[in-house]
């Protein structure tokens, strides 16, 4: 008996204390200070590829803090809350961080196409900006039906439309690509099958037979699409995996022996994490760059110099790496964000009303990125409220076995072809949820 | 002390066959009733502690009504009629797709006789319940084959219902309405032109929903049909001889289990995530329903309750406390933690009490009549 009244005063105890946790959850907070969240996985299938970019987030914003005394005196506060790349658990980190500091956050940036989908129903009533650097809702470039979307610097169809484009140069040419067969293996979800609509369209536009093939998430089992592809062989495989389904599809073509130099990853699939696993296996194989290669730039100095050598941040064992490059990349826009909504609001905490004017009005020209030590990583970039996207830049890096190798020049995404399916897919969704699109020559 | 019944005579049938005999025990519901129903609306409107900001009501509270009537469904199944399912995921799916199909319209054109099914966007509530008809359906059909295996057999039966719709939903473009990524919106939430929107709002929606299934439920285990699916599930041969139709109250068991878990799904979807995936309905959301059931209590309505809460509120409290109390820990580190300190109290209250919360809680009961007397 006793040990069912232990049990009892246990589960008791538990409810009453983890309730009134749950429920101070107001802290008191200083008041000239910004809060930034990060929506991070750090543990599961997709930890990997979610922990370089999570460090180089976190870093960027420390830096911020420790050099510069954060922007403009406005000090930022960043809390991460993992989310294990699970739409509920996102949603649920949301809504906890939502509120947090005294203007609320700053802005969300998920990284997981699922919860980017399951926010953009939630950001419009809480009126907080989504910057999604380079997944997302493709055709929420359109700022005038997605105001709260900042899809920045590439979407997908983008990837889609550059990665063809190496194919053809490759190949020697567009008219080459008539009767090539070019299969897109993707990870079973938003994610990846976001890009078959716009490889669907190049499919008809320049006559190569496309095939898409699914791979189940978490994506540890596709021997039999391999197999599939074996038989079918075609001229081109695209993969679009996140965390090890990546490695595991390099593994698994190496098995069949289907050629790696002739296998184009996303840019989600070509980071460190995707080929070291796989070994020698992956010698040959290419990804897409956005825009940014590994290694170290202009910030990279200060990030050591500030934070390593003081000991402080938390990046020191993934620096410099692909996916570390594209978190400080996705932390300096948002900053860059609050800055540009600063001249106008005044140099205070901001909402997330104010920021979003500021990511509208991001302007970032060759000279601001020398002075943010980000030269060589990404070109200027410009976002207004027609195009939510602001480059269409993309090159290809390729794995020599030890390390990655930019091996194309920058392409450009072909938005004669791209733009009318962002018209016919934000119309689409405008008519589903009513929304009637801004008027963007109004936009002060 | 308080709590005693002495001296409370029944003198009517009705009152002896009441859901909560004690005089006690009506009073506690119906305080709570009035609790969560104005109360926690009021508290929540007037931003007063523990509601002041909405991430309660949004993150706690909603999801936590959703998952408590799909375990009740679940619970209708596993726990009275004994029949072990791992399907409950995939009827979730069929009540949220279907609800969507409703709710936007539905066109099935049929070339062959040059002609189209075509059905309008049908009102909120009416999708709701016609996508938990619809799993109710395909729940019949996946629990016929009970009639022939059972246990364990049946558990890998209803398994091939999850992978089975997890594929559909996945491959049949024409249940997401040919969306390009496969991810589908909710159509907004509006009832006679009223707008859905706000999170008190959806709190009453879902409460109400909640509410009254539960009440159903609970009638409905008590009554006739109920008894005879206790019967199945305590020795199916047994309750044929005496008369119950195996077929029949099978059935209906995985019928209003489906329908009430399908109804669930539908308010998951278009109440708490607003825009899902099949992923948001795998094989994981079956297992999380199942262990709801077992940890809150087999054959028991408020242990569904319990045991959502158990496996819901506990894993997010517990991620919150290192950053509460202060404590630098790495993300990474606090979500081993709970995963190590979830599963061990899982593991201790299974031992210590194995008929889950719903049975502590008799005992407790019972220790209160008596209290402070031992005996």
């Amino acid at each position: 008996m006793l040990r069912k009244t232990l049990a009892v005063a246990t589960a008791v105890s538990a409810v009453f204390s983890g309730a009134g946790i749950l429920m101070s959850a107001g802290p008191a907070m200083a008041q000239n200070e910004q809060f930034i969240p990060g929506l991070v996985y750090r543990t599961g299938p997709y930890a990997p590829n979610g922990i370089p970019f999570a460090d180089g987030v976190s870093d960027y914003v420390s830096l911020i803090n420790e050099r510069d005394g954060g922007i403009n005196g406005v000090k930022l506060i960043f809390e991460e809350c993992e989310t294990g790349y699970a739409t509920d658990k996102g949603v649920e980190c949301y809504e906890r961080l939502k509120g947090n500091g005294p203007t609320g956050a700053a802005y969300f940036s998920p990284l997981s196409t699922g919860i980017t989908f399951a926010l953009t129903e939630k950001v419009p009533g809480d009126k907080i900006p989504l910057l999604t650097l380079g997944y997302g809702r493709s055709e929420s470039r359109n700022g005038a039906v997605f105001p709260w979307n900042f899809i920045a610097v590439g979407s997908y169809w983008t990837a889609a439309d550059v990665a063809i484009q190496h194919v053809a140069k490759e190949l020697g040419g567009f008219d080459k690509l008539k009767g090539k067969k070019i299969s897109l293996v993707y990870h079973d979800s938003p994610y990846g099958k976001e890009p078959i609509a716009a490889l669907e369209a190049r499919a008809k536009l320049n006559g190569f037979t496309f095939k898409a093939i699914p791979v189940t998430h978490p994506g540890v089992e596709q021997k039999s699409q391999w197999l599939g592809i074996r038989q079918d062989r075609p001229d081109y495989v695209l993969l679009w995996g996140w965390g090890v389904m990546n490695s595991t599809a390099i593994k698994e073509a190496a098995a069949v022996a289907y050629p790696r130099d002739k296998i184009i990853g996303v840019w989600w699939s070509g980071a460190e994490p995707d080929v070291i696993p796989a070994g020698d296996q992956a010698t040959g194989y290419k990804a897409l760059l956005l825009q940014h290669p590994a290694g170290e730039f202009g910030v990279h100095a200060d990030v050591k110099k500030s934070l390593f050598d003081k000991g402080k941040g938390v990046g020191k064992a993934t620096v410099a790496t692909v996916l570390y490059n594209r978190g400080l990349i996705n932390s300096m826009l948002g900053v860059e964000a609050i800055r540009t909504a600063q001249k106008k609001y005044g140099n205070k905490p901001l909402t997330g009303e104010q920021v979003r004017w500021g990511f509208e009005n991001l302007d970032l020209s060759e000279a601001r990125l020398k002075e943010l030590g980000f030269e060589g990583m990404l070109k200027p970039i410009k976002l207004t409220c027609t195009d939510h996207q602001g480059a269409d830049l993309a090159r290809v890096h390729q794995w020599d076995g030890k390390a990655w190798k930019v091996i194309s020049d920058f392409y450009t995404a072909d938005r004669s072809v791209l733009d009318p399916m962002v018209a016919e897919h934000s119309a689409k969704y405008a008519a589903e949820k009513k929304i009637t699109p801004r008027d963007c020559s109004k936009e002060g | 002390m308080l709590y005693r019944e002495a001296g409370q005579f029944k003198t009517t049938y009705s009152a002896d066959m009441a859901i909560f005999p004690i005089r006690q025990d009506r009073i506690a519901l119906y305080a709570l009733l009035v609790f969560v129903f104005i109360g926690v609306p009021l508290l929540a409107r007037f931003q007063i502690w523990p509601l002041g900001s909405d991430y309660m009501l949004r993150a706690i509270l909603i999801p936590f009504l959703i998952l408590s009537l799909a375990a009740i469904g679940v619970n209708i199944l596993i726990g009275y009629c004994g029949q072990i399912s791992l399907g409950s995921g995939a009827f979730m799916a069929i009540g949220a797709y279907s609800a969507y199909k409703f709710g936007t319209g539905i066109h099935i054109p049929l070339a062959w006789f040059g002609t189209e099914i075509s059905i309008a966007p049908l009102p909120l509530i009416v999708s709701i319940l016609l996508g938990g008809l619809m799993s109710a359906v395909v729940g019949i059909l996946f629990g016929v084959p009970s009639l022939r295996i059972k246990g364990l057999y049946l558990a890998v039966a209803t398994l091939a219902a999850q992978f089975f719709f997890d594929w559909v939903f996945l491959r049949v473009q024409w249940f997401t309405n040919y969306a390009p990524s496969g991810s589908v919106n909710a159509p907004e939430l509006s009832i006679f032109g009223y707008l859905i929107n706000s999170p008190i709002e959806r709190y009453v929606l879902c409460l109400t929903f909640v509410t009254v299934f539960a009440l159903i439920a609970k009638n409905l285990v008590r009554g006739n049909i109920g008894r005879q699916w206790m019967a199945i599930r305590d020795m199916d041969i047994a309750a044929e001889l005496m008369g119950i139709r195996p077929l029949y109250a099978k059935l209906t068991a995985f019928a209003v289990s489906s329908f009430i878990v399908g109804v669930a799904g539908a308010l998951w979807a278009f109440v708490y995530l607003g825009s899902w995936e099949p992923l948001a309905f795998n094989i994981d959301r079956s297992l999380q329903l199942l262990f709801m059931v077992i940890i809150g209590g087999l054959g028991s309505i408020l242990g569904s309750f319990l045991g959502a809460a158990f496996i819901l509120i506990l894993p997010i409290m517990l991620d919150q406390i290192p950053h509460a109390l202060g404590i630098p820990v790495g993300v990474e580190t606090v979500s081993h933690l709970v995963f190590v300190v979830t599963g061990s109290l899982i593991c201790y209250l299974l031992i210590v009490e194995p008929h889950g919360f719903a049975r502590l809680w008799s005992i407790t009961k019972e220790r209160l009549r008596l209290w402070p007397y031992p005996y």
